[in-house]
């Protein structure tokens, strides 16, 4: 299976069945007819093949009525019979080779904010269009009659058009003006009105010039600016919160009666006795009751050893219990958590980032008032010479109509749309097009450790100097155990299983065996050992509690971090790690990876710190991590990345969150950022051109409606066909692709999916 | 003249005979999985139709 969410697959692999069916229940939507209806992110969905595979490993399964795969989303639908048992819907595609995630229940299968927007797209283009060819005929000299039937004609045609398409821009200068401030769809709405009240007006008056047709390309053109825009921020949301893990969203309450209970985690209340079977997480903060067992913190602390609780231990939301079942009794409601405590970290950082203005609001913070203002220039300057109201109504409408900013609308979202598309293809998914312009802007990037740039297992260490039967004995023992260090003993010697049976676990200590009459024992050195004085090794071998041989683990770096790190330094990024990790772990990786800026032993508001430093220097930093504990930074850094893999929390704050293994996704997202950055500059220095020349002649009076037909078709076509040369550009170096995950099939270039 | 009383209906009518037909194909999903759709077509039938 190619590990595309390595941290989700583990927790998916450790789950029990009846608790992943509980999970499916919860995050089902009934449709009415006895049918449930579950949406899953399947990210590894590449080909017509994984379609069919996965359609029929679905269909396949009792109770499942439709299985249908979407390839444009990497999503999996599936409806079955509520009356029966839950499918095993998850681990169908994990036999079929696919890591699966759990969509949000509450989210629609369509989008029918988009599809809004695409009726009005339509309808303006079939008005758009009928109207321009009633207006050629005009402009081509048709007599006064003939003129005026056409005028009506097109009147008819551009008022239900306008009433519909135009609502979208309508309603958002509305609210911008009772706001008291001026966004672009002020310029757009009064453009698009005057216009139609004017061409009204000289159709009723026998005029010669309507500008029906202007009013109707400007909202055709407009409004696929706009609906690029909301394709790739839905499309983002749809990925980012659709990988919701499958895990923890519920916890085993144990009744005063005996009885248990699932309940949801929100349910949860201080007091209640809650079961943490082995291999699920800590559902909310509270105290070991009974039971021994060991916790990996490495999601919520970064610490990438597991720890050992007792009976009276404090244990932490999110911890992932790992050895033995333990009772607990909640001390805290989920919102009162560790969690909570996060997500309250995070608001107080997001404040610097909401200050952030997107590129196309400051232009249109310059423009709009430009554009009115020499509207009203070209009105007064007419006036005052000619004294003729008509005639410089008549001029400023036409600057209005020839200064709407088509290509300024086109500008930025059709390049961060083909920008968005490219990262998507190479596994990376863009929140929206403020973070892609953010992240083109940083010169520095932060790591977090665990789980970022090492991935979630650990690897033995200088195996040399153990002896093979030793190794062969704790191999077989290892792989009994579900222990991170138990499964890479397990992994470093292939072969030689099957030399030890009954093996038992002892949660929190380690597991036992018998060999003929001696004990053996692979565990922690005081509880494995008569006399543990001197060894530093966290596991070891023993036989009657002697020493037989000494175990030492290292954690494995993520595919290409050096490599990724190198590119961004090449790039002019300086890497630097900021880790909750003891600080030699933390050295010792940086020294192979050859980072000369590292912290170990942070806490989540030392990286707050550590970023405000940075941002005090003048750095714009990139935060790059999976943790709980990195949450409250990627929400403050000025940019930020998550794998797939991250916690919900720090997901959902990341403006970037790549699926594939590889770390080269960093550099591979900067540099799409960065050009695409240069593009909408292009385009901006484009637009303007456009304007100087324009408005002149609009104020001058030589802007009839065939001029405006022309210049702003050709504005905006020039401004699209620039966008569409990032496509061209970057295909030629297919970076951050793994080995292990097959060729993405590259759709037509430019064109938005759904 | 007289001809383009009844030519400007006619051209009217198919257009908007075309903005139905988009406007259908919008709502009965057709554009949901553009890349699917392309892939499904090269896939044997059996199990294609899962629509029992």
């Amino acid at each position: 299976m190619s590990c595309c969410a390595p941290g989700a697959e583990a927790i998916a692999a450790t789950a029990t069945d009846e608790q992943r069916a509980e999970e499916i229940r919860l995050a089902s939507r009934p449709l009415g007819n006895g049918l449930m209806q579950t949406s899953l992110a399947v990210p590894d969905l590449h080909c017509g093949a994984c379609l069919r595979t996965v359609e029929t490993a679905l269909g396949r399964l009792d109770g499942v009525e439709l299985a249908r795969a979407n390839l444009s989303a990497r999503r999996v639908t599936v409806q079955w019979r509520a009356d029966g048992e839950v499918p095993q819907i998850a681990q169908a595609l994990e036999r079929a080779g696919y890591a699966a995630h759990l969509n949000d229940p509450d989210r629609a299968d369509g989008d029918e904010a988009l599809k809004r927007l695409i009726r009005a797209i339509a309808v303006a283009g079939f008005a758009a269009a009928n109207i321009m060819l009633l207006s050629v005929s005009v402009w081509s000299g048709a007599d006064a009659a003939t003129r005026d039937l056409f005028h009506w004609i097109s009147a008819l045609i551009a008022l239900p058009a306008v009433a519909y398409s135009g609502r979208i821009f309508f309603g958002s200068a509305w609210q911008a003006l009772r706001a008291r401030s001026l966004n672009m769809d002020v310029p757009i709405a009064l453009a698009i009105l005057l216009a139609f009240a004017m061409s009204l007006y000289e159709t009723a008056n026998h005029g010669e010039h309507a500008y029906f047709d202007a009013a109707t390309t400007l909202m055709f053109f407009l409004l696929i600016g706009r609906a690029l825009d909301h394709v790739m921020r839905e499309k983002a949301r749809s990925a980012v919160t659709g990988l919701a893990r499958m895990s923890a969203r519920g916890a085993v309450v144990l009744r005063d009666d005996g009885s248990r209970d699932y309940v949801g985690i929100s349910d949860v209340r201080p007091g209640m006795r809650i079961i943490v079977a082995a291999g699920e997480r800590i559902p909310v903060d509270g105290r070991v009751e009974t039971g021994r067992s060991e916790i990996d913190c490495s999601i919520v602390t970064g610490e990438s050893a597991p720890e050992a609780i007792a009976p009276g231990g404090a244990v932490r939301a999110g911890t992932l219990n790992l050895t033995g079942a333990v009772t607990m009794v909640a001390e805290a409601t989920a919102d009162d958590s560790f969690l909570a405590e996060m997500r309250r970290l995070m608001e107080a950082a997001e404040g610097g980032r909401a200050r952030y203005r997107r590129i196309a609001d400051r232009a249109a913070e310059i423009y709009a008032p430009a554009v009115h203002l020499a509207a009203a220039a070209s009105f007064l300057a007419w006036y005052a010479i000619s004294g003729d109201l008509h005639h410089s109504v008549y001029t400023a409408i036409a600057v209005l109509i020839i200064t709407c900013p088509c290509a300024l609308g086109l500008a930025v979202p059709v390049v961060q749309v083909v920008a968005a598309r490219r990262l998507f293809e190479s596994g990376i998914m863009v929140k929206d097009g403020a973070a892609l312009e953010r992240i083109a802007e940083c010169d520095h990037v932060v790591f977090d450790k665990t789980g970022t740039l090492t991935a979630d297992r650990v690897a033995l260490a200088d195996r040399g100097d153990i002896d093979a039967d030793a190794m062969a004995l704790a191999a077989a023992m290892a792989s009994q155990s579900r222990h991170p260090y138990s499964r890479a003993i397990a992994a470093a010697a292939e072969g030689g299983e099957g030399r030890v049976g009954d093996v038992t676990e002892h949660p929190g200590f380690g597991l036992e065996a018998r060999e003929g009459e001696n004990l053996i024992r692979l565990g922690r050195p005081d509880w494995a050992l008569d006399d543990a004085t001197g060894i530093d090794d966290p596991v070891v071998l023993s036989s009657n509690g002697r020493l037989v041989a000494g175990f030492d683990f290292t954690s494995v770096p993520r595919a290409d971090a050096g490599a990724a790190i190198a590119a961004l330094r090449q790039m002019g990024l300086e890497a630097e790690i900021l880790s909750g990790d003891r600080p030699a772990t933390v050295r010792a990786l940086a020294e192979t990876l050859g980072v000369a800026r590292f912290a170990g032993g942070v806490l989540p508001d030392g990286k707050l710190e550590r970023l405000a430093v940075l941002g005090g220097e003048g750095h714009k930093a990139l935060m790059v991590g999976d943790g709980i504990n990195d949450a409250p930074a990627l929400a403050a850094a000025h940019a930020s990345m998550a794998p797939a893999g991250a916690a919900d929390i720090g997901r959902q704050a990341a403006g970037f969150v790549f699926l594939r293994d590889s770390l080269m996704a960093v550099p591979l997202a900067v540099r799409t950022a960065r050009n695409a950055s240069r593009l909408v500059r292009q385009n901006f220095a484009l637009a303007i051109a456009y304007n100087i020349v324009a408005v002149p002649a609009a104020a001058l009076g030589y802007v009839t409606p065939l001029v405006a037909a022309l210049a702003m078709s050709a504005s905006s076509i020039v401004v699209i066909a620039n966008a569409l040369r990032l496509n061209s550009g970057a295909k030629a170096s297919p970076a951050g692709k793994t080995a292990d995950t097959g060729p993405a099939i590259s759709p037509p270039a430019g064109v938005p999916a759904e | 003249m007289s001809v383009l009383l009844i030519l400007i209906p006619v051209a009217l009518f198919l257009g908007a005979l075309g903005l139905g037909a988009f406007l259908w194909s919008l709502k009965s999903g057709q554009y949901e999985d553009l890349d699917g759709a392309s892939q499904r077509v090269l896939l044997d039938d059996e199990d294609d139709r899962l629509e029992r």
